[in-house]
């Protein structure tokens, strides 16, 4: 007799530690960021590796958000927010970083070494940003639907705002102490002049394949369970004993610390990042490419990233009409396909061969009808 | 403390001025299986509410197995051990019946996302303990074959034992039942009944029950709760209930000699 007390805690691991197959996903990622790197360039001209850049970093806040409003079902509008936030610290960091190092902006050695930076940038950016989604989810907590939609969107707005009132006065070397930077001088509606595109290929794809594994991880976890079955139905998920509070805020704090990411990497891609990207222009744009793939989705997310930001520059033909298409094209999508590309699926669900039939004869009877064992026979 | 395993004592709660339910108390011992039945709009859904957390009561106290509960959040109440299925069922639809189990063991178990990320041996072996587990609760209602369709697609029939299976993965002391019969045919009904007896006698577990159909509820509980307007008007043998004159007034309007009343 099978006993209800086999506590799921006290079963003992039953696999060796084996750190060479721990590591193997991580080096597939590298492998594809390498991949990538490598290719591109070969194939396609520097606008389009330029494209390729703005893909890949689409791709970390398409898959981040997917989290919050795929998984969990939380209607955030807020994304670009973290995005900006995540563009500013990053080119702060490397801004400030590179001042430190160098004394003075007038060094040709300004900005080299940029790469690293860049880096500490991404940790930085990421953690601001996550700080940052735990203040949203939390409100969240008492907001359903449409009225969190309402608070995440003013979210974004107050990113905007605040970004717009940042001191506009950059110090220089001798003058950046930490009461200075108390201050907050990003250079508000300007931002951070010719910050170099340290963000190569490699490292975008990088950021990007780590965030669609952990994205995957998450889902096929038992918190992705618990963040699927808060978005299937509430009441139904803490009488399970699901922490609401914990789980909205998990998922909060996790998209926001990939979309902070994302906004630093975009700050290193050449441009100068301003607080229009805090707008719900650009929020709208990620949420579409999540819908457009499908809710929960990470390999519709990533196929609609690839072919919402490539689109536009591929219709450039049409000149005048492309945004046109763009829409057009956008809706006979969503009227075709309601429920995104690949719906909650992933890619390769659509592939694999049911392994169970679907018998029309109705259930067998239960165990306890029948004196025989486990009735239905499928392994 | 009592030795009732789950001990609640004059929960109650209005809405507006509507009493719902009134100085509800209800002591069931280990291991036994009580009902709860009333006329519609009794109060009986309301008093698992209460008892679950969903609603707060307003009065009273609520203890399970020794330790107080009504002051508990739902999840810290189904942890404590107090799971139930919904009268309206409520599955995660999208998601497969393998999936619905497995997410009700989640209580159980330890979720950092470090581990998550890491895919570290103790996450993996956690994982399949969930899984293992899960399956055999699918095996135990004959569902095992049935684990990776969508709950929404299951029979009707299907989905009612699905929810009493995720429920029973949250390794419960107490189990309530809402209405688990609602809308089975009479075989179904009785495959149902053997299956919620079996539960009981061979896990050891408590079980509430509230149900319509009086056949079942007579057949199998022990002892039984009658409520009609938020108040408990009996309690009893299943023997001493069909033959009590408030609840034959409650069913029928009136009194009534004979036991007709039992079944409708």
């Amino acid at each position: 007799m099978k006993s209800l007390a086999t506590h799921i805690s006290e079963v003992p691991a039953s696999r060796a530690f084996r750190p060479a197959l721990m590591l193997l996903p991580w080096l597939v990622c590298l492998a594809i960021a390498l991949i990538v790197w490598f290719i591109a360039p070969h194939i396609v001209d520097d606008y389009w590796v330029n494209v390729l850049r703005r893909i890949g970093i689409f791709i970390i806040a398409a898959v981040s958000l997917n989290i919050v409003n795929g998984y969990t079902g939380q209607f955030s509008m807020g994304h670009a927010g973290f995005m900006a936030i995540g563009a500013y610290i990053g080119a702060g960091v490397t801004y400030y970083g590179s001042l430190l190092i160098h004394g003075s902006t007038n060094d040709p050695a300004f900005y080299t070494q940029g790469t690293l930076l860049m880096l500490g940038g991404i940790l930085a950016a990421g953690c601001v940003a996550a700080g940052a989604g735990l203040l949203v989810g939390l409100p969240s907590l008492r907001l359903r639907g449409d009225y969190l939609a309402i608070v995440t969107l003013g979210f974004g707005e107050i990113i905007r705002v605040l970004l717009e009132l940042t001191s506009t006065q950059i110090y220089d070397a001798k003058e950046v102490t930490a009461k200075a930077l108390l201050k907050f001088p990003l250079n508000g509606p300007v931002g951070f002049e010719r910050i170099p595109g340290y963000a190569s290929l490699f490292w975008i794809y990088l950021f990007a394949a780590i965030t669609c594994l952990i994205a995957y991880r998450v889902k096929m976890s038992s918190s992705g369970r618990a963040f699927l079955s808060i978005r299937e139905d509430e009441i139904a998920a803490r009488s399970m004993g699901i922490n609401l509070t914990k789980y909205k805020v998990r998922a909060f704090v996790l998209a926001a610390f990939f979309g902070g990411v994302a906004g630093a990497l975009y700050a290193h891609t050449g441009v100068n990042p301003s607080p229009t990207d805090a707008g719900f222009a650009r929020s709208f744009e990620i949420i579409i490419m999540v819908v457009l793939g499908g809710l929960g989705s990470i390999s519709g997310s990533i196929l609609a990233a690839i072919i919402l930001v490539a689109m536009p520059e591929a219709l450039r033909d049409l000149q005048q009409y492309r945004l046109i298409v763009y829409a057009l094209l956008l809706i006979a999508m969503m009227l075709l396909r309601p429920q995104g590309l690949f719906g909650v699926k992933e890619v390769w669900d659509l592939f694999r061969k049911r392994t169970t039939k679907k018998d029309n004869d109705p259930h067998g009877p239960a165990r306890f009808a029948s004196s025989t064992g486990v009735p239905g026979g499928a392994p | 403390m009592s030795n009732f395993l789950l001990d609640a004592q004059n929960i109650g709660i209005s809405f507006g001025g509507l009493k719902a339910v009134q100085n509800f108390s209800m002591q069931i011992p280990k291991g036994d299986l009580f009902g709860l039945i009333g006329p519609n709009g009794a109060g009986k859904t309301t008093a698992f509410n209460l008892l679950t957390g969903v609603y707060k009561s307003q009065t009273g106290t609520v203890h399970l197995d020794g330790v107080r509960i009504d002051e508990l959040k739902p999840h810290e109440i189904a942890k404590a051990g107090l799971s139930r299925t919904f009268q309206n069922i409520r599955l995660m639809g999208e998601l497969s019946v393998l999936d619905n189990v497995r997410l009700a063991s989640h209580l159980r178990g330890h979720h950092s996302i470090w581990r998550t990320i890491l895919r570290t041996p103790r996450f993996i072996a956690q994982e399949v303990a969930m899984e293992r587990r899960a399956m055999d609760l699918l095996a135990i209602m004959g569902m095992d074959h049935l684990r990776d369709e969508q709950a929404k697609n299951l029979s009707y029939g299907d989905q009612r034992r699905l929810e009493i299976c995720r429920a029973l993965a949250t390794e419960p002391k107490v189990l309530l039942l809402d209405e688990p019969a609602a809308g089975m045919n009479p075989s179904e009904k009785k495959t149902l009944a053997k299956s919620i007896r079996a539960i009981c006698d061979d896990f050891k577990l408590t079980i509430l029950l509230i149900e319509h159909d009086m056949g079942l509820v007579m057949d199998i509980c022990e002892k039984i709760t009658v409520l009609d307007y938020g108040q408990t008007i009996a309690f009893g043998t299943p023997a001493e209930i069909q033959k009590n004159p408030k609840v034959i007034e409650a069913y029928l309007g009136e009194a009534v000699p004979q036991e007709g009343a039992a079944t409708p």
